[in-house]
């Protein structure tokens, strides 16, 4: 596919939310898209045929909806292992998302493999859920956090983490792909062979990079990746847990009950194999379903004409934005260093203000903490608004953001 | 820009030159709230004089509508004695700064406008429990609190 500035907005047909009006009659612009994504209407439709047409229990009965549910569920565990290029689809492991999958691997690796003394090493950039995991972890194990810092570009000071590696008690190295917040890449591929060269696992959060690059995990070389649907055009209560087969195969189980058993006695039990033994419980079929829909479309776009559109889109709005009096920009002024967010302040109004005024102009964008309240403190101040793009977005609906800041200055008679 | 249903001269006013802002070191009373989706974060310092409240400050971290509320509560607070304190409504905040649509447009919006009546009605139930050991007159000022969005 051509991916020219008209094709990508031919796309905006697929999402009817997109046509939706907003408090006054104003069309929405919907730029929190790192929160969550709109969904196309192969995606609403998939789920809705499945449930008209399909909706059975997977795994169990012989009937024929079960045995097509079934192949529809697994299809979609296929596709998600050639999108990421995992050879064995029995890696893929559903769960409810991101934070779920951290907690997973926190919980059923973390428990047999963290000891008194060891060090977990994360950054000032993650996300609440790849640092709670870990506190509670290293608390209970008596175990110690610690942070690669940022430096003022908003990019990770790598050396700290050749400090941590060489005391030798390092276990576990994990990090966010991309910020949520400050949008910055990180150096993933030098990380991994920092720590692959001493035996130090790793973990990438993928929640901000799975939906917006070509993520290909058998050359990322980690041991741990996850991601949820929802941030790339996918239902919510659905994401991906990869991990190296090896380790999974030693690892014991998360949750307990149906479907991650062989054999169940009074007493005793045995595991199911990958990736059952971690799929406990009736899975969210349905949204599973619907979710390879949504991979479906953003292959027929090719990832990385998604990436070059939504940097094309950065680079407007980081250079609109620019001219514009009292914005103060966070993260790298390097474009390519970066993913489609744009986190700012405008002069000194709180960014719940600046949300809610241009929230009257249909603009949609996130201000708060964005669950990263370790950044915040970094940055020094108690929230940021954050813009952030997808493939439906356009340089008119920036426009239109950065028009509305006009309204925020006038109320606040800036 | 006028008429605006929440962005009022007063409230960018207040926001910009917030009353009774600062600390009281030694206080009677200090209590600390946040909201933990938006960040707002305050702290409330309150003297106590026989039944009555001396003086009162607060500090913090809110958007507009958090600082002019809180504000205003202290202004309105000040001097009060603890019983007509603890029968003060939201409604009588609310009102004195034209925000009672807010609980009914803004179920957000709500939070920052009430996290200092909720830290004070708070920081009065254990002034009360804590300090005078009479939970009597606390009454359910706690649940109050809770409960109030
Ligand atoms: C970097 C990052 N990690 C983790 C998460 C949590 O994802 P979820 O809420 O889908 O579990 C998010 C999304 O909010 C995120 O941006």
């Amino acid at each position: 596919m051509q991916a020219t500035t008209s094709s990508f907005k031919d796309l905006r047909n697929d999402f009817p939310v997109l046509n939706r009006r907003v408090r006054d009659n104003k069309k929405l612009v919907y730029l929190d898209n790192a929160a969550t994504t709109q969904k196309p209407n192969q995606v609403i439709d998939a789920i809705s045929d499945y449930y008209k047409n399909h909706n059975s229990n997977i795994h169990r009965a012989v009937h024929a909806l079960a045995e097509e549910s079934t192949e529809a569920f697994e299809e979609t565990r296929d596709k998600v292992a050639k999108f990421l290029n995992v050879e064995d689809s029995q890696e893929i492991i559903f769960v409810r998302g991101t934070t779920e999958g951290i907690n997973l691997v926190a919980y059923a690796w973390g428990r047999d493999n963290i000891k008194e003394g060891d060090i977990i090493v994360t950054t000032e950039y993650e996300h609440h859920s790849n640092i709670v995991p870990w506190q509670l972890l290293t608390q209970e194990k008596k175990a110690k956090l610690k942070y690669i810092d940022i430096d003022d570009n908003g990019e990770l000071m790598l050396e700290q983490l050749d400090d941590y590696l060489s005391t030798g008690k390092v276990k576990l190295v994990t990090f966010s792909h991309m910020s949520n917040v400050l949008g910055t890449i990180s150096p993933v591929k030098e990380i991994v062979s920092k720590c692959r060269s001493v035996g130090v696992k790793v973990l990438i959060d993928g929640a901000q990079s799975v939906p917006h690059m070509k993520i290909d995990l058998t050359d990322l070389n980690s041991d741990f990746y996850v991601f949820s649907a929802h941030k790339m055009l996918g239902p919510t209560g659905v994401g991906v847990l990869w991990a190296k087969k090896e380790i999974l195969e030693k690892m014991s189980p998360f949750l307990g009950g149906g479907d991650m058993i062989r054999e169940v006695h009074k007493y005793e039990t045995t595991w199911n194999d990958l990736p059952y033994k971690f799929e406990a419980g009736t899975p969210n079929i349905a949204d599973v379903i619907g979710f390879a829909k949504a991979i479906e479309y953003l292959e027929k776009i090719g990832m990385n004409n998604i990436r070059n559109h939504e940097l094309e889109l950065t680079k407007y709005a980081l250079d609109e934005m620019k001219k514009v009096p009292g914005i103060t920009l966070y993260g790298t002024k390097e474009p390519e260093k970066r993913g489609g967010v744009v986190s700012f302040n405008f002069n000194d109004v709180h960014p719940h203000d600046v949300g809610t005024i241009i929230d009257k102009e249909g603009v949609a964008i996130r201000s708060g903490h964005h669950c990263a309240q370790v950044l915040m403190e970094k940055l020094n101040v108690a929230a940021t608004n954050r813009a952030s793009f997808y493939i439906y977005n356009t340089k008119e609906e920036i426009d239109v953001l950065i028009s509305s800041l006009q309204h925020v200055a006038k109320v606040f008679k800036l | 820009m006028s008429g605006d249903p929440i962005y009022t001269e007063m409230i960018i006013e207040y926001s910009r030159n917030p009353s009774n802002y600062g600390k009281l070191e030694d206080a009677h009373i200090h209590r600390h709230d946040s909201n933990p989706l938006c960040g707002d974060s305050i702290d409330l310092y309150l003297n106590i004089d026989g039944d009555k409240i001396s003086d009162i400050k607060f500090d913090g971290k809110g958007c507009a509508i958090c600082m002019a509320c809180s504000s205003v509560l202290t202004e309105m607070i000040k001097g009060k004695t603890l019983d007509e304190v603890k029968k003060f409504t939201k409604d009588e905040l609310l009102s004195e700064l034209g925000l009672e649509h807010l609980i009914k447009t803004s179920p957000v919006r709500i939070k920052c406008a009430l996290l200092s009546l909720k830290t004070l009605k708070f920081g009065i139930y254990s002034y009360f429990v804590d300090k005078l050991k009479d939970s009597e007159s606390a009454g359910n000022l706690n649940e109050e609190a809770a409960n109030l969005y």
